[in-house]
């Protein structure tokens, strides 16, 4: 038996934004064990690492094969997925060092763990098989729970960790048991034979219940309603650079592989899948806002948004077209760097444990700093969908889905929701520019301030040429 | 459905044997208890404290560190039975498996993992 033949130079290629990743990884876990005090040198072999599997990423964008038999997607999806998750989780790197040595609680495994998840995230993004994805899921899952308990001697942080830890397995085994029935009505885990045997397979009530099962454990990871108890707890608890990457980088990857596992069984416009998932739309819109309304932390409150934000991009799932896929994309850029900015400016503005965090502690900022001020804005009017900012175009685009898809009332629901939502979004807006108070702050980290101003600068520049991310999607799907 | 047959079957018979077995020992043993019968190891050291105490948390770190080096062997067995048959990429592709779990290894061990006090 020859083992060339099931292996061969096109599957090192395509593999090699993942295990260039991997091999920093392993570089970063030695240098940390062997030198003392190493926070510093890790940190850069991260960021090594980040920028030259960004490369490898950019290389393979124009490739459109599979490797290692179908199970690993290259090119096109699988490298904007990998570049997106990769970008975050540089903006993530630059934005924890400040944080981490404010807190005194500055580790080099900590971006150890962090570029470990984007290697599940990465897997998520270029899944051709159910089993990939499930791996991916527990790459990313696994680091995401040891970095919620980072700060661990702090109560909050342990709770946090636990709670994701105990529901995140839980959540796990429903994955597993559905892609059970699902190979067992196919006799297949790979994503391209499942969708060979459409729609005979379909018929299967037992088909159709596998992928529900599927749809609750991706439901879990993107926080939708009725799965999404965990998500302002763990939140709230995880050091906030956490989960800033959690929030973006977590649920982007978890996005990515909704789409891969959903867009077969989705395009059959099967009207009981549709209705599922539209519910599970329409109730991460309702109770999302609903909850954030009455938020005082501003933590609690972007998690809260978080689980809205998920009820959108299900709009686009539940559409089942392509324009809906785009649209999720485009959204996930948008949210991306929104949220990266917005958890910034508050990891910034943070005092040791987890004070000021709630809308009056932010009182009177534009006056204290007035830059601050605006860039926390900006993020709060693109979180709400106003123009000219990124999230306008992302929920432009989900919602022309909906309408195409005849799911006009999901697209109805979500534009009265984002209604409710501006109270509590612009209250912060509120707070900053129209109230009178704050103390004087001592001076912020330039590292910080210049990633915030990034993303504040990409989420205008999409929001005003947002064809700079369209066409390369058109070209994608 | 037909396929599911035997496994009905053997859910069957393992019930019956169970529920079989409990309910004729009731019935044809000698059932005389004292205090010395119903201790834990009737014939061992008598039990000293209760067994739900809180143990050490280093017990469950020696206990995740020897699961995975005990997978490392797991995968080890397969590849030295197909030694032969996988070749040079065989090899190769071990010692690339054995380095990374080694870095890991040099990991626990520079921070004090496998120490006991």
């Amino acid at each position: 038996m020859d083992m060339m033949e099931y292996f061969s130079n096109a599957d090192l290629v395509g593999s090699s934004p993942i295990l260039a990743l991997g091999t920093f990884s392993l570089i970063a876990l030695l240098v940390n064990s062997l030198v003392k005090n190493s926070q510093k040198i890790v940190f850069w072999v991260c960021v090594a690492g980040v920028v030259v599997s960004l490369w490898f990423a950019f290389d393979n964008f124009e490739l459109n094969h599979t490797a290692f038999s179908d199970m690993l997607l290259v090119g096109g999806y699988a490298s904007f997925y990998s570049i997106l998750f990769l970008v975050i989780t540089l903006f993530a790197l630059f934005l924890s060092v400040p944080y981490l040595e404010k807190e005194e609680y500055h580790l080099g495994e900590y971006y150890i763990l962090i570029i470990l998840s984007t290697i599940g995230m990465m897997l998520m993004g270029s899944a051709g098989d159910l089993i990939t994805i499930f791996l991916g899921i527990e790459i990313m899952s696994v680091a995401f729970y040891v970095l919620a308990g980072y700060f661990r001697t702090k109560l909050s942080s342990n709770e946090s960790a636990l709670k994701y830890f105990l529901l995140g397995a839980f959540a796990t085994g429903f994955l597993l048991y559905g892609i059970a029935l699902i190979y067992g009505t196919t006799g297949t885990t790979n994503l391209i034979r499942i969708a060979a045997q459409y729609p005979q397979a379909f018929m299967d009530p037992l088909h159709l219940i596998g992928w529900g099962l599927v749809l609750i454990g991706f439901s879990f990871k993107v926080a939708a309603v009725p799965f999404h108890m965990w998500v302002p707890d763990v939140y709230e608890g995880a050091p906030t650079s956490v989960t800033a990457f959690m929030s973006t980088g977590g649920k982007a990857a978890a996005f990515s592989a909704f789409i891969l596992a959903f867009s077969v069984p989705m395009s059959m416009h099967d009207p009981k899948l549709t209705m599922v998932i539209a519910i599970l739309a329409a109730a991460s819109m309702l109770i999302g806002n609903w909850f954030g309304l009455s938020q005082t932390n501003l933590k609690r409150m972007l998690a809260y948004s978080s689980i809205a934000h998920a009820g959108y991009m299900l709009i686009g799932i539940a559409s089942g077209t392509q324009l809906g896929q785009q649209g999720i994309t485009f959204y996930l850029v948008s949210y991306g760097l929104t949220n990266l900015g917005a958890f910034g400016v508050i990891a910034m503005l943070e005092k040791e444990n987890g004070k000021n965090l709630s809308y009056e502690d932010y009182a009177g900022l534009a006056r204290t700093k007035p830059a601050l001020a605006a860039l926390l804005s900006m993020f709060m009017f693109s979180l709400t969908g106003i123009p000219p900012f990124a999230g306008f175009v992302g929920k432009y685009y989900l919602f022309a889905s909906a309408v195409q898809s005849n799911l006009t009332w999901l697209a109805i629901l979500g534009v009265i929701t984002s209604l409710f939502s501006t109270y509590y979004y612009l209250r912060i807006v509120v707070y900053m520019y129209f109230r009178e108070g704050g103390e004087e702050l001592p001076p912020l980290s330039r590292i910080s301030f210049a990633t915030v101003v990034l993303s504040g600068i990409g989420i205008v520049v999409l929001g005003i040429v947002p064809s700079l991310i369209l066409d390369v999607l058109k070209s994608m799907f | 459905m037909q396929a599911y047959i035997p496994i009905f079957l053997m859910i069957g018979v393992g019930l019956f044997l169970g529920i079989t077995f409990l309910t004729l020992q009731r019935f044809l043993g000698p059932h005389r208890p004292n205090p010395e019968k119903l201790s834990t190891y009737e014939s061992g050291m008598p039990p000293v404290r209760t067994a739900r105490e809180r143990f050490s948390v280093k017990y469950y770190m020696v206990a995740v560190l020897f699961i995975l080096f005990d997978i490392e062997v797991i995968f080890l067995y397969p590849w030295a039975v197909n030694f032969r048959a996988l070749g040079v990429f065989g090899y190769i592709e071990m010692i690339l498996f054995i380095l990374i779990l080694l870095i890991g290894y040099i990991y626990i061990l520079k921070k004090g993992a496998l120490q006991w006090d």
